[in-house]
């Protein structure tokens, strides 16, 4: 297996960010949704949707909501790669690591990309500005090596276009503050 | 007053990831500079992605392409005559349907995308949409059945189970609540071909979905696409909300007293979930575990009622069926594998893109006559086909001809057309390692064979390639590849030995350790 979690910036070990999370608001998020049937997995992209992560508060409000055990709720959250439980960095970049993009350097650009944030995948620069998470396959597999930054896909990324696109965001997220 | 010049620009994913936005912004910003009525329309791909993004022209006289144009190509294009559609600059390619490419093609579930704005109702009908579903209408359900059947459609998903088959026994069930489902959970590498479908004509596979509900009598239908698809994603809503708008869907189908309702849910990251019972269970809100079988889901599928569960292609191919009839798709092809296949020439390539043509072209032609050989200009060392679970294919099985039958006698699988080129730089053995790695990452943890051989298969491999006691460790990895191949419940463990299969047999120098590169052992280790 590919070393995943090397140094000691584990997802577990960040301070959770102070935005209050309100019981209210997630409920808000659970009703309109709680009446379709086999509603878990929309109810859990309606809350990582709104907190970028399922919050630890969201389970139990879930799991009444469903009428289903705490459990069984985060049975179905960790089984799957694309929820989280914990707060991701401000922007969190995937890259692909399938057949098609080895194919195409995908290889060479990992090393570059941990290299160049100082992180391994499922973890976050200490300013929390970045996560890297992998992810297997993108569906652009004609013009890779593919990276998907939120929900923006972008391909045929050297080291340098790499580089352009984080350099990009720095400039964003500067602005925003 | 003059018609103003239109514009495309796609907005499929392949070009929205080589800035068809900025290459869009920048095309009216000259346009506005030069005081030029252009109508800019933002189009799906056609395919070609080496070509994306791929601008094309459309004045009075005729409709004419550029490409791949990147942003900072803009103003030396417009200097160069771009918005009177002159074709004297170096990325002009002329009428794009006439470019070789596409003309060798046979594009039957295909022949829209690209041409318009995808999510034009408009469009849409004036290109022959919709018609497979009048004919629905007027035909009793079992006739349609009979015209699936009779096209010969197998599974596009990569099982090649015979699609009308499925549909005859759902039909068959007396249940008052039925579903269709679409497996638009498209995780091969290499595949992309439903994710064009959605993006780029997303009707027609909402009208192939409302013709399998109106035949085995299902109400509601539900696309369980991945969440790696976010344009897809926001495509597919748009025109599931037009086409409620417009009454192709809910009630009163097409003013016709069927009522049809549809939905996208979204998957989270689960490449299990394309196998279709885990894709049931997520469905229902589980975590993605493999089902038994039987019972099959055209009898107790989601929620235990009878379920189609096609793929996007299977549902896709199924308008033209019903418009054009059985006999015009089942005339394409060969043996037992009717009609066409989408391949998806990827990985290595120079000119990777769709190609929709009957069974039987040969991995040779399709990589040299489409392709056009690796991007880098290197010699071809191995294509995967059929994505992760796929055999590499060595050079001397690369003139048979892709159908079904024909591939399963050696071994290969075509799955859902994925073709991954690879260079003679890439090293198999690393390449077998990564088969077992991604098993182990994505099983559903089930079944042991799957669960734990996996991990053990990458800890195995490992060994070889370090040149620890290899004819033993070659033994075992042979023995348990058998295992996994006999042993486990779906695909996904039981397939995942083919690729290391077909390693051990046509390349196993690339097993063996570096010997006589002692320095290079240690480094690869790391990102493998």
């Amino acid at each position: 297996m590919v070393v995943h979690m090397l140094d000691t910036q584990k997802a577990s070990d960040w301070i959770p960010p102070t935005d209050e999370i309100k019981v209210e608001d997630i409920a808000e998020l659970i009703a309109p949704l709680k009446h379709k049937p086999g509603a878990l997995l929309p109810i859990l992209h309606a809350i990582q949707g709104a907190y970028g992560y399922i919050p630890g508060e969201a389970i139990a409000l879930v799991a009444k909501a469903l009428r289903q055990t705490r459990a069984e709720i985060h049975g179905v959250v960790s089984f799957y790669h694309h929820f989280r439980t914990q707060p991701p960095g401000i922007h969190v970049i995937q890259i692909c690591r399938a057949e098609s993009c080895q194919a195409q350097g995908s290889r060479a650009l990992e090393t570059h990309v941990h290299q160049t944030l100082g992180i391994e995948y499922h973890q976050t620069t200490l300013s929390k500005e970045f996560s890297l998470e992998p992810v297997y396959c993108l569906g652009n597999c004609a013009c890779g090596p593919n990276i998907r930054v939120g929900d923006r896909i972008h391909g045929r990324v050297t080291a340098q276009r790499f580089d352009h696109v984080i350099a990009a965001l720095q400039t964003h997220a500067v602005e925003l503050q | 007053m003059m018609t103003p010049v239109k514009i495309y620009v796609p907005n499929d994913t392949t070009a929205l990831s080589l800035e068809a936005d900025e290459v869009a912004l920048r095309i009216q910003q000259a346009a506005t500079e030069q005081g030029v009525s252009i109508e800019l329309v933002r189009n799906g791909s056609r395919g070609l992605c080496w070509l994306e993004p791929l601008v094309e022209v459309e004045t009075s006289r005729d409709r004419l392409a550029f490409g791949p144009v990147s942003p900072d190509d803009v103003s030396d294009l417009v200097a160069a005559g771009l918005l009177t559609g002159q074709q004297t600059h170096p990325l002009a390619l002329g009428d794009i349907e006439l470019h070789p490419y596409l003309a060798k093609q046979q594009r039957l579930t295909f022949s829209r995308i690209g041409k318009t704005n995808p999510v034009s109702l408009e469009d849409y009908s004036r290109l022959g949409g919709w018609r497979g579903l009048e004919q629905a209408l007027a035909l009793t359900p079992q006739a349609t059945v009979d015209e699936i059947i009779n096209s010969g459609l197998r599974g596009r998903g990569g099982a090649a189970f015979p699609t009308g088959i499925k549909w005859q026994t759902v039909l068959d069930t007396s249940a008052q609540q039925k579903y269709i489902v679409c497996n638009a959970d498209e995780g091969d590498s290499g595949t992309f071909a439903d994710r064009l479908v959605m993006e780029c004509d997303p009707y027609m596979l909402i009208e192939g979905m409302i013709i399998a509900g109106l035949a085995v009598g299902a109400t509601q239908g539900y696309i369980y696409l991945r969440s790696e698809y976010p344009v897809a994603h926001d495509i597919m809503n748009e025109a599931l909300a037009r086409a409620y708008a417009a009454g192709y869907l809910g009630q009163k189908v097409g003013g016709s007293a069927h009522a049809f309702d549809l939905e996208v849910r979204l998957g989270a990251g689960a490449y299990i979930c394309g196998e279709e019972t885990s894709l049931l269970e997520s469905l229902e809100g589980k975590r993605g575990m493999v089902r038994f079988k039987p019972p099959l889901p055209a009898i107790e599928g989601l929620f235990g009622l009878p379920t189609v569960v096609n793929n996007v292609l299977s549902l896709a191919a199924v308008p033209f069926i019903l418009d054009k009839g059985a006999a015009a798709y089942a005339d394409y092809g060969m043996g037992r594998s009717r009609g066409t296949l989408a391949l998806q020439l990827a990985g290595n390539v120079k000119q990777g893109g769709l190609v929709e043509r009957a069974f039987g072209l040969t991995l040779r032609e399709l990589m040299e006559d489409f392709g056009g050989g690796t991007l880098t200009g290197r010699p071809l060392k191995a294509v995967q086909v059929g994505g992760p679970l796929g055999a590499y294919l060595p050079a001397s099985q690369w003139d048979a001809p892709l159908d079904y039958e024909g591939y399963a006698e050696f071994g290969g699988v075509v799955g859902h057309g994925g073709v991954v080129m690879f260079d003679d730089t890439v090293n198999l053995g690393e390449q077998a390692r990564f088969a077992m790695e991604f098993c182990a990452e994505e099983s559903c943890g089930k079944c042991t064979p799957c669960r734990i051989g996996s991990i053990r298969g990458v800890e195995v491999i490992d060994r070889i390639r370090a040149g620890t006691e290899s004819d033993q460790n070659l033994e075992l990895l042979s023995d348990l590849c058998e295992t996994m191949v006999d042993g486990s419940l779906c695909a996904m463990g039981g397939m995942t030995p083919i690729p290391v299969q077909s390693i051990l047999t046509h390349f196993p120098e690339d097993l063996a350790a570096p010997a006589f590169k002692p320095s290079s052992a240690t480094g690869a280790k790391f990102h493998a």
